[in-house]
C-alpha cells in the first residue's frame, strides 16, 4: 500500500529524533512497571499533604485544555460555517483525540485503582464535579473517535459508512462542544470546593469560567504551535492566511481572560498580593506576565503576527501561560495550605514526558498513514510535487 | 436523630487509650503512629499546650461524599460518614477536598484504599457507643445525640467560662459536624482550621452544577440555531452564481484524489 496522503513517504530510517523517542519509551515502560508494582508512595512525591500533583495538574488539567482547539475548530467550521478554515479541521481533530487519549491513559497511571475507572458509569453521585468530568471526558472522547474514525473510513474506502457518519455531523459537532464545554468549566469546577486551601491569587468563584476561555485561547494556541511542528517534521509550508486569524482571535480570547482574571482578583481583593514579594506573587505575575499580557502584545502586533515566527512564538507564550496557570491552581495556589512543596520525582515525570511522546509518535504515523492534511500547492494526482519532494529532504524526523 | 461524639480538650490527658481501642476495634496495624494516616484514624496530640484528638469530624453535609465520583464516601442517617472501599477508584478529591484533612491513602500499597475514622458505623448501627467513648478514662470523650451533646457542651462553658473558650467548634463550621470539640486555649492553636464557611462547602459546586442543565439547553438550541443560519448564509452565497466563493463540501477534503 503506498498511500502518501499529502505526505511524501520515507523509508524508516533511525533518526536522532527516533532514537530519543525510543529511549524515552524503555524508560516509560520501566516506570510504568514500577508504577503498578510498588505504588503509588514509592514512585511519586504524592502524599496526604499532597494528594494531586504532575500527574493531575499537567496531563490531565493541562491535557484537556490544550486539546480544546478540536471543538473550537469544529464550531467555527461547521456550525458558524467559516468554511475556509477546513483545511485545519482534520489535524486538530487528530490533536484532539490524540490528546483525550493521552489524557485517558495519564488518568490510568494516577488513579490508585484504575481498573475500576467503570465504577463512574455505574455508581452515579450527580453531586460530584468529578462524576460530570468522568461522563463529559468520556462521551467526548467517543465523539472524537467518531469525528477521527472517518480518516481512517475515507483511507481504506469505506465509502457507506462515510456518508453515514457525515449524516450525522451537525448533531455530533453540537454534541462535542456542549460537552468540551461542559467540562472544560467543570475542571476549573473541581477547585470551587477548596477556598480555604488554594491561594486567594488563584481562588475564585468564576474558576469554572477561566477555565473554559483559558481553553479556547490554549487550544487555539495549540493549532498554531502543532502546525509549526508538523510543518517542520513534514517539509510543509505555513498556512499564514488560515492562522494568522486564528492569532488575531488569539488576542481577544487572551485578553477577555486577563480581564475577567483581574477582575475576580479585584472582586476577592486578593489584587495587591500580586505585587508583594511572596512565593505566590511572583508566580502569578510571571503567569500572567509571560502567559497573558506578553502573547496578548506579540500578536496584537500585525508585523510579528504576520510573520511566522513571531506568530509561532506569540502562540507558544500563550500555550506555556495557560500550563503556567493550570500548574498554579492545582500545585502552587496550594502549597502553602498544605504547609510543604511539591516537586515531582524523575519516575512522574517520565511517565508524563513518556504519554507525550508516544503522542507525538502516534500523530506521525497517522499523518503518514491517512488523509490528515491536504496536499499545499497544486499538485499533480501522483503526488510527486517538488515542494513536498524537498520537505522530505529537509525533514529528518520528528520536530 | 443522628449521634455524634463531644471531645472536651480540658478533660483529656492524653493517655491514647482512644488510638488503641480504636485500632482493636476496626482491625488495624497495632503500631500507633504520631498522625493520622491511612492506618491510624485517630490520635491524641499535644498541641498549644492542650491535648487535642485528632478524627473525622463526621460533618453534617460532607465535602468527601459530595465530591467523590462514584458516591464511595456516603453520611448515614445516624451520623457516621462511612466509606465504601469496594466502590473506591483512588481518585484521591476526598483527601484533596475535606477541610479537615482526614481522609488519608495507603500510599504504601499498590492496591491502595483510602482510611478515615467511620465513627464505628456497625457499633452505632447496632445502638453501641463508639469505642473510643467507651474506653475514655476521664470521659473526655463521649457519644451521644448530637442535639444532646450541643446542650452539654453549651452547659459546660456556661458552668465554668474561665475553663473553655466559648465556642462549640463544630456547631456550623462548614455547615456543622456531628463531632464537637471544647478547648481552653484558642481553636487555632489546636491546629484546627478556622475561617470556615458557615454554609456547607458542597453548596459552592452545587451552585454552578445545578445550573448546567439549563446551560445545556440553552447552547445546545443556540448552536443548532447558529447552524442553520450561517447554512442559508453559505446556500445564498452559492445560489449566486459561479463567481461567488464555492465552499467545499462539509467533511470533504480538498484533495480529491484517486485511491491506491
Amino acid at each position: 500500500m503506498s498511500a502518501a496522503h499529502g505526505v511524501p513517504r520515507r523509508r524508516p530510517r533511525i533518526g536522532f529524533w527516533t532514537a530519543v523517542f525510543f529511549a524515552v519509551l524503555a524508560v516509560f515502560l520501566f516506570v510504568t512497571v514500577l508504577r503498578f508494582t510498588r505504588g503509588l508512595g514509592a514512585t511519586t512525591n504524592l502524599s496526604d499533604r499532597v494528594p494531586w500533583g504532575l500527574w493531575i495538574g499537567f496531563d490531565i488539567l493541562c491535557g484537556v485544555g490544550l486539546a480544546a482547539g478540536a471543538f473550537t475548530i469544529m464550531a467555527v467550521v461547521h456550525l458558524f460555517h467559516l468554511r475556509r478554515f477546513e483545511p485545519i479541521v482534520r489535524p486538530t481533530v487528530l490533536t484532539g483525540f490524540l490528546g483525550y487519549l493521552f489524557v485517558v491513559f495519564a488518568l490510568l497511571f494516577d488513579l490508585g485503582q484504575p481498573w475500576r475507572i467503570w465504577h463512574a458509569l455505574v455508581f452515579w453521585n450527580p453531586h460530584s464535579v468529578m462524576f460530570e468530568v468522568a461522563w463529559c471526558v468520556m462521551l467526548y472522547t467517543t465523539v472524537l473517535t467518531l469525528e477521527f474514525v472517518p480518516l481512517v473510513l475515507e483511507r481504506f474506502g469505506f465509502e457507506r459508512a462515510r456518508r453515514i457518519l457525515h449524516g450525522v455531523n451537525t448533531p455530533l459537532v453540537v454534541v462535542g462542544v456542549l460537552l468540551s464545554t461542559l467540562h472544560q468549566s467543570s475542571l476549573g469546577s473541581l477547585y470551587l470546593i477548596v477556598p480555604q486551601k488554594l491561594h486567594p491569587l488563584w481562588y475564585s468563584p468564576m474558576l469554572p469560567l477561566l477555565f473554559y476561555v483559558s481553553a479556547i485561547g490554549a487550544g487555539l494556541g495549540m493549532i498554531i504551535v502543532e502546525s509549526h511542528l508538523s510543518g517542520r517534521a513534514f517539509g510543509r509550508k505555513l498556512e499564514m492566511d488560515l492562522l494568522e486569524p486564528l492569532g488575531r482571535a488569539m488576542v481577544v480570547v487572551l485578553a477577555v481572560f486577563g480581564v475577567l482574571r483581574l477582575q475576580s482578583l479585584a472582586r476577592s481583593g486578593a489584587l495587591p498580593l500580586a505585587l508583594q514579594p511572596t512565593y505566590e506573587g511572583r508566580m502569578f505575575l510571571i503567569e500572567f506576565g509571560l502567559g497573558v499580557v506578553l502573547p496578548v502584545a506579540l500578536l496584537a502586533w500585525p508585523r510579528i503576527r504576520n510573520s511566522s515566527t513571531g506568530l509561532v512564538t506569540g502562540a507558544a507564550f500563550a500555550v506555556l501561560g495557560f500550563i503556567m496557570h493550570r500548574l498554579d491552581v492545582s500545585v502552587t495556589g496550594l502549597e502553602r495550605a498544605s504547609g510543604t512543596h511539591y516537586a515531582p520525582t524523575w519516575m512522574e515525570v517520565m511517565v508524563s514526558v513518556g504519554l507525550v511522546a508516544i503522542g507525538f509518535a502516534a500523530f506521525a504515523l497517522a499523518v503518514r498513514f491517512l488523509p490528515v492534511f491536504p496536499v499545499q500547492g497544486h499538485a499533480p494526482a501522483g503526488g510527486s510535487a517538488p515542494a513536498r519532494r524537498r520537505g522530505a529532504e529537509s525533514a529528518g524526523g520528528e520536530p | 436523630m443522628s449521634r455524634g461524639i463531644l471531645f472536651d480538650s480540658t478533660r483529656c490527658i492524653g493517655c491514647g487509650a482512644c488510638s488503641a481501642a480504636c485500632k482493636e476495634q476496626n482491625g488495624l496495624p497495632p503500631r500507633i503512629e504520631e498522625r493520622t494516616t491511612a492506618y491510624t484514624w485517630t490520635v491524641v496530640e499535644r498541641r498549644g499546650g492542650a491535648n487535642v484528638r485528632r478524627l473525622c469530624m463526621h460533618c453534617l453535609t460532607p465535602t468527601c461524599a459530595s465530591v467523590c465520583p462514584v458516591g464511595a464516601m456516603k453520611r448515614t442517617a445516624a451520623g457516621p460518614v462511612v466509606y465504601d472501599s469496594k466502590l473506591c477508584i483512588g481518585c484521591r478529591y476526598c483527601i484533596m477536598a475535606c477541610p479537615f484533612e482526614v481522609p488519608k491513602y495507603e500510599w504504601d500499597r499498590p492496591i491502595p484504599l483510602v482510611g478515615k475514622c467511620v465513627m464505628c458505623a456497625p457499633r452505632v448501627a447496632a445502638g453501641q457507643a463508639v469505642a473510643c467513648a467507651v474506653v475514655c478514662p476521664t470521659r473526655a470523650t463521649v457519644f451521644g445525640e448530637r442535639e444532646a451533646l450541643v446542650r452539654e457542651a453549651r452547659e459546660r462553658i456556661a458552668s465554668e467560662p474561665a475553663r473553655y473558650v466559648d465556642h462549640v467548634y463544630g456547631l456550623d463550621e462548614a455547615g456543622g459536624t456531628s463531632v464537637l470539640l471544647l478547648s481552653g486555649v484558642p481553636f487555632a492553636r489546636l491546629g484546627l482550621p478556622g475561617g470556615l464557611p458557615r454554609e456547607p462547602l458542597p453548596t459552592l459546586t452545587w451552585q454552578v452544577l445545578s445550573q448546567l442543565p439549563d446551560i445545556v439547553m440553552v447552547a445546545a438550541v443556540s448552536l443548532f440555531g447558529v447552524h442553520w443560519i450561517t447554512s442559508r448564509r453559505v446556500e445564498v452565497r452559492r445560489s449566486e452564481g459561479p463567481d461567488a466563493p464555492v465552499e467545499p463540501p462539509s467533511g470533504a477534503p480538498r484533495d480529491e484524489r484517486p485511491g491506491p
